[in-house]
């Protein structure tokens, strides 16, 4: 049925990938860094010294550099049209890459493994593994690389979740990760399949051109799309995926926490935006005779919902990583509202909005950890008095909680503006949706407030007024983020500049 | 009657949609860990059985990749949720998915 190629065909393909090595050498790059920390684990064994943490800032820092190179680039498909390099995936190289560094930085921080782990073994390679499979999510253009680069993603995030492998509620988080990974992950595929039955293609840019030329049954398009929403929905946690995440949160070591609300959130909205604005047709009138729902409906139905239950589930948490998860549940409604806009404007609203929450939720799983370093404890009434005895640690997390919350003059209120304007700018179409933001905003405030109101006006239980310090280096960047969130909250421009270049999606035929 | 008797596409179809509909009845039904993943094993073979069957009749290879690709993945999960569950039932001395549940307020 199918012949060998030809010996000329078999020196074009190779030529051809040799071609397209070129575009790859961020990915190359680290991923010889991950060969390099896991033989340096292996050599240098010990769990006190910090030359693997070092060795993982360092060569992630170096990344940049390759990155920064392929500004230089034309934007394409290369790969045989699996893998694609624009300004949109640009962006996201960076973005995960200093995701993955900060994660470094917190796990520094982190006295939990010191008492957890014997060893730190894998542990920095596997997040260096994680970046690697962000990246490719956030450049794969075919349905065969988002299968790959999602799995690669969902595989080392399950390894990290339980890599307290002692700690009882590490263990069950990692199973519970698991299981509806596996689930919406396998959904997804059969929603591949179905896509692949309708089109006969896989790429991205050839599915849309397909549907478009030769139509499709709208039945079969919309089932597979909800399932497709499934894997998506679950990696950027939106309800009704969201089963998984606050127990995740909760139980896994507090960096993966943070590193998993604001990296793999991300990786799963660019994914969406990919599949959704390139493969998915979208002139609004496709899907009619089928109850009037399109894939753009669907999303506003998450994003609605993701918004309600997460801030209105929030009010009543007492441990505050769960309270931070169910806010991330609500952050995704706001980030979904950037992409139901479907234009430019939404793309960069969008982008800053994630740019944004990289900043303030870093910053406050940064600052939960060290409190907890003093206090060993997570939970809300532990807070109580903390603002007089860790001073500048309260002072942060205030700011970043401002920030979350979306009020000036922090970088989260740039952020809401942003999405909301970019609705707007729709016409009066999507207004509900942006009160429906703003409403939730309000909700937000009380069980956000709720932190800084037990850290300065409720008195301590102990009755004991003594200093507890975090140690110079953790106040110095706990200063500099907290200092970030107020700086661009004002001075925003080069930011927004940074999204509105971003936006450009190679293959985009939407307007 | 001839619609019964030669295989077509439809039949393919049909055996997978029932893949499907059993896998994710284990997963929506069954409390032990094992049990849940098998679910998820028939639900990754039953989009397979799609990807072979829509390639036999399209023509194209890549469904056959596609295949591959999960078949792969699928072995690469098994070992890490195996890891898990052996781990999990080291502490709790079950794997009952809905009797671990010490992370609830």
């Amino acid at each position: 049925m199918f012949e060998l190629p030809s010996g000329a065909e078999i020196q074009s393909i190779i030529a051809s990938l040799q071609a397209s090595v070129g575009f790859f050498i961020p990915e190359i790059y680290l991923s010889l860094l991950f060969m390099l920390l896991i033989v340096i684990d292996l050599v240098a064994k010990g769990r006190k010294n910090n030359l693997l943490a070092i060795t993982t800032l360092v060569g992630l820092a170096g990344s940049f550099f390759f990155i920064y190179q392929q500004h230089a680039l034309p934007a394409g498909e290369f790969f045989f049209g699996m893998y694609v390099l624009d300004e949109f995936a640009l962006f996201f190289k960076y973005f995960f890459v200093l995701s993955g560094m900060l994660a470094v930085v917190i796990t520094m921080a982190d006295e939990q493994f010191d008492s957890e782990v014997k060893s730190i073994g894998e542990y920095y390679a596997l997040i260096v593994a994680m970046v690697i499979g962000m990246i490719m999510m956030a450049c794969s253009s075919d349905l065969l690389m988002i299968f790959l680069s999602m799995e690669l993603v969902s595989f080392t995030a399950y390894i990290l979740t339980g890599y307290f492998k002692r700690n009882a509620r590490s263990s069950e988080a990692a199973l519970k990760y698991l299981v509806y990974g596996a689930v919406s992950s396998g959904l997804m595929v059969y929603g591949f399949s179905l896509i692949y039955g309708l089109t006969a293609q896989t790429n991205l840019i050839k599915i849309s051109a397909e549907l478009a030329t030769h139509g499709y049954d709208p039945l079969v398009m919309i089932f597979s799309t909800l399932l497709v929403l499934a894997g998506f929905g679950y990696k950027i946690g939106a309800v009704p995926f969201h089963f998984w995440s606050p127990d995740v949160y909760e139980g896994a070591p507090t960096p993966i926490t943070a590193y998993l609300s604001v990296a793999s959130k991300a990786a799963g909205f660019a994914l969406l935006m990919r599949f959704y604005y390139i493969a998915v047709p979208h002139d609004g009138h496709a899907y009619e005779d089928i109850l009037g729902i399109d894939w753009l409906s669907l999303l506003i139905l998450l994003s609605v919902a993701s918004m309600i239950y997460g801030n209105v589930v929030a009010l009543w948490q007492k441990n505050v990583k769960r309270l931070l998860a169910y806010s991330s549940i609500a952050h995704a409604g706001y980030l979904l509202l950037g992409i139901i806009v479907m234009d430019e404007l939404g793309t960069q609203a969008t982008l800053f909005y994630l740019l944004s929450y990289f900043l303030m939720n870093f910053g406050a799983f940064y600052v939960v950890i060290l409190i907890a370093n003093k206090t060993g404890s997570e939970n809300l009434d532990d807070y109580r008095g903390l603002g007089k005895s860790m001073p500048l640690a309260g002072a942060a997390l205030t700011v970043f909680l401002i920030s979350l919350v979306g009020l000036p003059p922090t970088l989260g209120f740039i952020g809401k503006l942003m999405i909301f304007s970019a609705l707007l700018a729709k016409g009066s179409l999507y207004m509900w949706l942006a009160l429906i933001g703003i409403m939730t905003s309000v909700i937000s405030l009380y069980y956000y407030m709720l932190i800084p109101l037990n850290m300065y006006l409720r008195e301590s239980r102990h009755h004991e007024e003594k200093q507890l310090s975090p140690g110079m280096p953790a106040q110095i960047f706990m200063a500099v983020l907290m200092i970030l969130t107020i700086y661009f909250g004002l001075f925003f421009a080069p930011l927004s500049d940074f999204a509105k270049y971003s936006s450009a999606m190679f293959g985009l035929t939407l307007h | 009657m001839e619609q019964l008797t030669t295989i077509g596409l439809n039949h393919y179809l049909t055996i997978s949609a029932f893949l499907l509909g059993f896998g994710l009845f284990a997963v929506m039904t069954r409390k032990n860990a094992i049990v849940v993943l098998m679910g998820v094993e028939l639900i990754l073979n039953a989009a397979n059985i799609n990807f072979l069957a829509f390639s036999k009749y399209n023509g194209g290879m890549e469904g056959v990749m596609f295949a591959l690709f999960v078949i792969v993945i699928a072995a690469a999960e098994a070992a890490i949720a195996l890891a898990i569950v052996i781990n999990i039932y080291k502490i709790f001395k079950s794997v009952d998915v809905s009797s671990i549940d010490s992370l609830k307020e």
